[in-house]
């Protein structure tokens, strides 16, 4: 989230969309209701269901899945049109001014240096601002140039017609257009949106493109770095967001610092391309501290073992052989089922069940020779071997893997910190003892660390300097406390900080530090994660503060928990006031303002808290460009403005905007493996449009476990609509079998007014709703893992697999 | 001492110890706020310590099927298409309603197995019940469950331990979403009265409070957008009362009942001191025409003697 | 009493009072969950929730018991235009005045009339019962059904009772009624002056008899 739970209070406008707050995530919802009750806010719902969301929503329109970048893409072109965007804030804060080179193109649903065969734009020279001779880039503050991101914008986007939007969504263009002009009234500069998403727009083949559609809109209206607005994703799990902030993904470094190429053996040049000069004059760009945070990763990580002598340990750390984003678990598992993958440690995850396509998943865990687990629960992974009836059909004599299930503690069992959806790090405590054998997870992987270390020592081999070189202060080596790991993650002060121009001292040797504006490239800071900097500071855990005061009355909270970065709630909230400094006319409260001599307000400034607002410093300091883009450079896999493409199973067979050309029905920059390809299904063999989703009595495949949310949800089902119902001669509550061209599941029918079929194409087109919960393990019913049926490609960007659209067939079992 | 607060008490006809002013407590349920999360029903089943059977699914998102002696309140999923097709999903938390005038404790025979305490909670005392199903029979909203275990029935007790404890039952602590409040029962018409602007200026014009008079009023209240038909909530009540069959039952016909079967005997022995016993004289005159019948037609049976006649 | 007639054997006769019995417990049992001011009368039974089982039991059997007894006199219960003109002199019966009143049969109208009220009010109980049963049957029926049911229940006892009261009253009242259902015999007198036309009818009997 660019913004935070709270302040969801402050929206006068809440779009839900690519989500389901209400079934996902009860608990922040109540924000949505707090805006309702208290800010007279409205709700809109867009979804291919009618969910519990849409049931307390002011608005609901149905849209076929996988089709949203149509419909904010109409959206963008529509408020351009109608002359409903926030000018001021668009002119001073995005990169609508900025002109792009002349390679940059986009013809007939490919942009500009596609490679068909491999799959992809390796080639993106075009995709980039025209850089003058002074090394900034070139702007036309008139916007009258033809090449400038407006016009581009503009030009990209005429296409997407209402009509056509209606067309490719199926949303009746009476319902899309109330919804458009209702999104539309916040365009105004004290009005604000907040776009709540979660996975029903990650999980696409354009995945990424989506969300920053959204975000895109959100610029268009003025809406980001707003109280009540931003692009707030809602994390699916209580810790997913400190996964992505500890770097957890095989690309990635703590704090979004990233791991090298195989290309990039020079630590100089490695940094150089990380730490960007400032693209227009007088601004900031931040990640110019780049090496300040690496160098302060490494002595986190090496201590005294690396210097400025030896690149602080460059030649330790991996580098990456894959392209972007490397080793996804996507790509793990097509290695596995390859053969290529001996061993799989397996750490609170359950691939069987949260993997597409289970058939491949299970042949591929069946060729390990070894695979651990560590999970609190019996998960099917750690069973996938065991034949369970239809639910999981395998014949357990011909699998050879062995298993290891090491149970471990669970989140209630041990003390630590969560990172919520609103970056707030939430230090808890533990509240039972882990029941039997199980351990945490950081005892087990700190005997294996000394078991590895200790084979390193003795026996040597290829490269053992990155683990016999790994510093390991802690008073228990067997088991770090995790106040041991969050200090180290926060950071501290190596030797006496002084500052550079007084002298004068800052920071003690030893000492924790109080932010990342501390951290230094010559090895006297250490920090496990910059981002995290300051959430354990010389006056204790910050993570651990109660203190709910709201002195502004905006939800801010600076003293509740601590949130990165710099304990800040809402991101570029400079944003929130206009080029003079002022709050923008019309926002019922401040947010950040300059007072005349210094920003201040309700939040931490995201900005030079001395820099006056005439000296042309923009509020999008992470960016060298300062400002906002919508024009994603060669930032994305698929080009720099998000396109439709048709979900690879699509129900009409072709994209509406580009007929006549297969290859790029859909997303032709999507990694797609061997075999998998001739896997997806048509619609001729399978009709529906079918997305999975979560059911709000059930957690993943966690709560199947727990009795009293088996009671509440206790049995597989699939939802469609009282018309497909009718023709298929389906009863409610009667068993159904649904088929993709992967495999089948059975389920109960729940027939229901709240899915429609859609026009789409011309065509009628069904939905078919599949919760996820079910499994051949636990408390609640046995039944199918959903992931049967799903496809097994992913987002170009992220490779996060596209559970939410594919095609089954449905017939009464 | 909880005593104090008892106002009536089942099967009881004399006044029960109600000197002690408590405020009427309610919880207010506001409909258009809920999300139908269950998180009420699972914090029910843990504080009062149910567990339900892992049943199945019916083809809704209700769950479980119905109300039991294991599950006190269930949200009920409903429906509803309005003539322009405007679709709505109406989700409504059931359970006791917690009647000013208690169907369920005026047809309890068992004296004190369901009271009603000062602040408004009416509450099942299973020590004192005997499992006749008369409480079922009460209830104008279907509510009281006899458990197959004990016979004996049960239903919400509005958390009335914790209530008792200044503290909230427990799916008011519970709601996420804040659809579900609780304290007195002016304090929470006057919230209900804020969210009906709100829901009016929504376009919501019937939007109401469900305080059914029929009932004396609840102490379980709701929002409702369509107060103008609470039947589309799952099948709300629009006008509930206590059965006119109930009430005749309950009602006059004890007393009356009880009179006139009094009274019956009463005249049987008024009729006994006043008319005297019916006694056949053996010596009776035969009367003319009846008697010569007797007297000409001999009976041979009269002379028959009977061994095992007794004498 | 060597003049005697024999008006009941002793099946009928035992039946009878097992009926009786039956009928005490259940209306105990009934009265006890009627009204509070007798909830005291389920000690009788083992407490409230073994009343509560108790009754349904005892009502069956009672009704099954009854059924016998029905079977076996339903023959002598049959209104004539006699018993109808008894009924409507119940003034004279009130007043002993039965020299006024029909030659009556085995029965006279106002034991017929009771003979069907208790059979209807039987019924009544049973299939009412039944559907209050809570513990076997109710989950069968609807609510509406039910709250008719217990009211139904409430007035067929009522009625029962009351009835149940007169027949014992009357019992009392004619002397020799009562030495008839505990002997089974009664005296030529008594028959001929309550029972005329039964009496000539027994008398013609046996006459007949060798």
């Amino acid at each position: 989230m660019t913004n935070h739970w709270t302040d969801i209070k402050n929206a006068d406008l809440v779009l839900i969309m690519g989500g389901n707050a209400a079934e996902a995530h009860p608990c922040g919802f109540k924000w949505v209701t707090e805006a309702k009750a208290h800010n007279n806010a409205k709700l809109i719902v867009v979804d291919p269901r009618f969910t519990r969301s849409a049931s307390v929503a002011d608005l609901y329109a149905p849209i076929r899945t996988g089709t949203d970048i149509a419909f904010l893409g109409g959206l963008i072109y529509y408020l351009i049109e109608n002359d409903k965007y926030q000018h001021e804030y668009v002119r001073n804060y995005t990169d609508v001014s900025f002109i792009v080179r002349e390679g940059y193109d986009f013809e007939a649903g490919f942009f500009s240096g596609y490679d068909e065969a491999k799959r992809g734009y390796p080639d993106k020279s075009g995709w980039g601002y025209e850089i003058g001779e002074d090394g900034y880039a070139v702007v036309d503050p008139t916007l009258s140039h033809p090449r400038c991101v407006f016009n581009l914008l503009k030009k990209h986007y005429s296409r997407y017609t209402p009509d056509m939007v209606s067309s490719i969504c199926g949303t009746p263009k009476a319902q899309m257009l109330q919804v458009w002009d209702t999104i539309a009234e916040t365009s105004a500069p004290g009005k604000v949106m907040t776009i709540m998403y979660a996975l029903g727009w990650t999980q696409h083949s354009t995945g990424s493109q989506m969300i920053r559609t959204g975000a895109m809109l959100q610029l268009l209206l003025g809406n980001m770095g707003m109280p009540g607005g931003g692009m707030n994703a809602l994390r699916g799990h209580s810790n997913i967001q400190g996964l992505t902030d500890l770097g957890l993904l095989s690309n990635l470094l703590p704090g979004y610092l990233t791991l090298p190429s195989d290309a990039e053996q020079d630590y100089a040049a490695y940094i150089a391309k990380r730490a960007s000069k400032p693209l227009r004059p007088g601004q900031l760009s931040y990640w110019q501290n780049y090496e300040k945070f690496h160098v302060s990763l490494m002595k986190a990580w090496y201590g005294k073992n690396v210097s400025a002598e030896n690149n602080w340990g460059y030649d330790w750390l991996p580098k990456l052989d894959a392209p972007a984003p490397g080793y996804d678990v996507l790509k793990v598992f097509d290695m596995m089922y390859q053969g290529q993958v001996n061993g799989y440690f397996c750490q609170g995850f359950n691939p069987i069940a949260s993997f597409p396509n289970k058939a491949k998943v299970g042949a591929a865990l069946a060729k390990l020779k070894y695979l651990v687990i560590m999970d609190p629960l019996a998960t099917e992974t750690s069973e996938f071997w065991r034949n369970v009836d239809e639910f999981n059909a395998v014949d357990t004599a011909s699998i050879q893997t062995e298993v290891f299930r090491l149970p471990t503690s669970c989140f209630a069992e041990e003390d630590g910190s969560l990172v919520n959806s609103g970056r707030w790090l939430q230090w808890h405590w533990k509240g039972a003892e882990p029941p039997g054998q199980a351990r945490t997870d950081i005892a087990i992987m700190s005997g294996l660390y000394h078991r590895l270390r200790t084979m390193y020592a003795q026996d040597g081999g290829k490269f053992p300097d990155p683990i016999l070189n790994l510093d390991w202060p802690y008073l228990q080596p067997d088991e770090p406390s995790p106040e041991e790991v969050a200090k180290e993650y926060s950071g501290k002060a190596l030797t006496d900080l002084n500052d550079p121009a007084t002298g004068a001292l800052l920071v003690k040797g030893g000492e924790q530090l109080a932010g990342f504006a501390q951290l230094r490239a010559d090895g006297s800071t250490a920090s496990g994660c910059w981002l995290f900097c300051g959430s354990w500071t010389q006056q204790g855990n910050q993570m651990a503060r109660r203190d709910n005061a709201d002195p502004y009355g905006i939800g801010q909270t600076l003293g509740w928990a601590w949130s990165w970065p710099a304990n800040r709630r809402i991101l570029y909230n400079r944003a929130s006031a206009d080029v003079s400094g002022k709050p923008w006319e019309g926002l019922k409260k401040p947010l950040v303002f300059w007072n005349g001599k210094s920003w201040t307000g309700a939040d931490v400034p995201d900005f030079k808290a001395d820099s006056p607002p005439d000296a042309g410093m923009n509020p999008f300091i992470m960016n060298p460009e300062g400002v906002a883009r919508f024009f994603a450079v060669d930032k994305m896999a698929e080009g720099p403005f998000p396109e439709h493409y048709e979900p690879f199973e699509t129900p009409i067979g072709r994209n509406p905007l580009h007929p006549d050309d297969p290859r790029v029905t859909s997303n032709p920059a999507a990694r797609v493996f061997k075999g998998d390809m001739e896997l997806f299904g048509t619609a001729e063999e399978f009709p529906y449009a079918a997305t999975t989703y979560r059911l709000t009595e059930h957690f993943h495949f966690w709560t199947k476990h727990c009795r009293l949310n088996a009671i509440v949800q206790p049995e597989q089902f699939v939802e469609i609509s009282e018309v497909l119902a009718k023709q298929l001669g389906i009863g409610v509550g009667d068993r159904v079998k649904v088929s993709s061209n992967r495999g089948y599941i059975k389920a109960v029918a729940v027939v229901t007014k709240r899915l429609k079929p859609l026009t789409v194409d011309g065509k009628t087109v069904h939905q078919v709703g599949i919760p996820l919960h079910w499994g051949f393990s636990g408390l609640t019913r046995n039944g199918y893992l959903t992931n049967t049926l799903t496809p097994f490609v992913g987002d170009a960007n992220t490779q996060t697999p596209e559970f939410k659209s594919f095609l089954v067939n449905v017939e009464k079992a | 001492m909880a005593t104090q607060d008892i106002i009536a008490r089942s099967a009881t006809t004399t006044p029960s110890s109600s000197v002690r002013h408590v405020d009427e407590v309610a919880k207010l349920i506001d409909v258009s706020k809920c999300i139908g999360c269950k998180a009420c029903q699972v914090a029910c089943s843990e504080w009062n310590e149910l567990r339900d059977e892992v049943g199945h699914n019916h083809g809704t998102y209700e769950s479980p099927a119905d109300l039991s002696s294991e599950s006190w309140t269930l949200m009920r999923f409903a429906e509803h298409e309005d003539e322009a097709g405007k679709l709505e999903w109406l989700i409504r938390k059931d359970g006791c309603m917690h009647c000013a005038e208690p169907g369920c404790l005026a047809a309890c025979p068992s004296p004190g197995a369901i009271v009603q305490y000062a602040n408004g909670i009416v509450d099942f005392n299973q020590d004192h019940c005997i499992g006749c199903g008369y409480c079922i029979t009460g209830c104008p909203f279907d509510v009281p469950r006899i458990s197959q275990k004990d016979n004996k029935a049960y239903k919400c007790t509005l958390c009335s331990d914790r209530v008792g404890v200044g503290q909230e039952p427990a799916c008011v602590k519970t709601c996420p979403t804040g659809a579900i409040v609780f304290g007195t029962k002016d304090d929470m018409k006057e919230h209900a009265a804020e969210r009906i602007v709100d829901l009016k200026s929504r376009g919501y014009e019937n939007a109401g409070l469900y305080d059914p008079a029929g009932v004396g009023g609840t102490h379980v209240m709701y929002v409702l957008h369509h107060a103008d038909s609470p039947t589309l909530y799952s099948g709300l009540p629009a006008n509930p009362s206590i059965s006119p069959m109930v009430q005749v039952w309950k009602g006059v016909a004890k007393p009356l009942g009880l009179l006139a079967l009094g009274a019956t005997a009463l005249v049987g022995f008024l009729h006994y001191l006043r008319v005297g016993r019916n006694v056949v004289e053996e010596d009776e005159p035969v009367t003319v025409g009846e008697a010569e019948t007797v007297v000409h037609k001999v009976d041979p049976s009269v002379h028959e003697f009977d061994p095992k006649a007794p004498r | 009493m060597k003049h005697d007639i024999q008006r009941y054997g002793a099946g009928d006769r035992t039946n009878h009072w097992l009926v009786a019995l039956l009928f005490i417990l259940a209306g105990l049992s009934g009265l006890a969950l009627f009204h509070p001011a007798l909830f005291w009368l389920t000690h009788l039974f083992g407490g409230g929730p073994w009343t509560r089982i108790l009754h349904p039991i005892m009502g069956v059997a009672m009704f099954v018991l009854f059924a016998w007894l029905v079977l076996r006199f339903i023959g002598h219960n049959m209104i004539d235009a006699n018993d109808r003109k008894w009924l409507s002199q119940i003034g004279d019966v009130v007043n002993n005045h039965e020299e006024m009143l029909p030659p009556v049969g085995r029965y006279n109208g106002g034991q017929k009339l009771l003979f069907w009220v208790l059979l209807l009010c039987m019924l009544v109980l049973l299939v009412t019962g039944v559907v209050i049963w809570r513990e076997y049957f109710s989950h069968l029926f609807g609510i509406e059904l039910i709250r008719l049911s217990v009211l139904l229940h409430a007035l067929a006892a009522f009625v029962l009772i009351a009835s149940i009261i007169i027949h014992v009253y009357a019992g009392i009242w004619v002397k020799g009624s009562m030495g008839a259902m505990l002997t089974g015999w009664v005296s030529r007198g008594w028959a001929r002056k309550h029972h005329a036309q039964w009496y000539k009818e027994q008398v013609s009997k046996q006459e007949q008899k060798p």
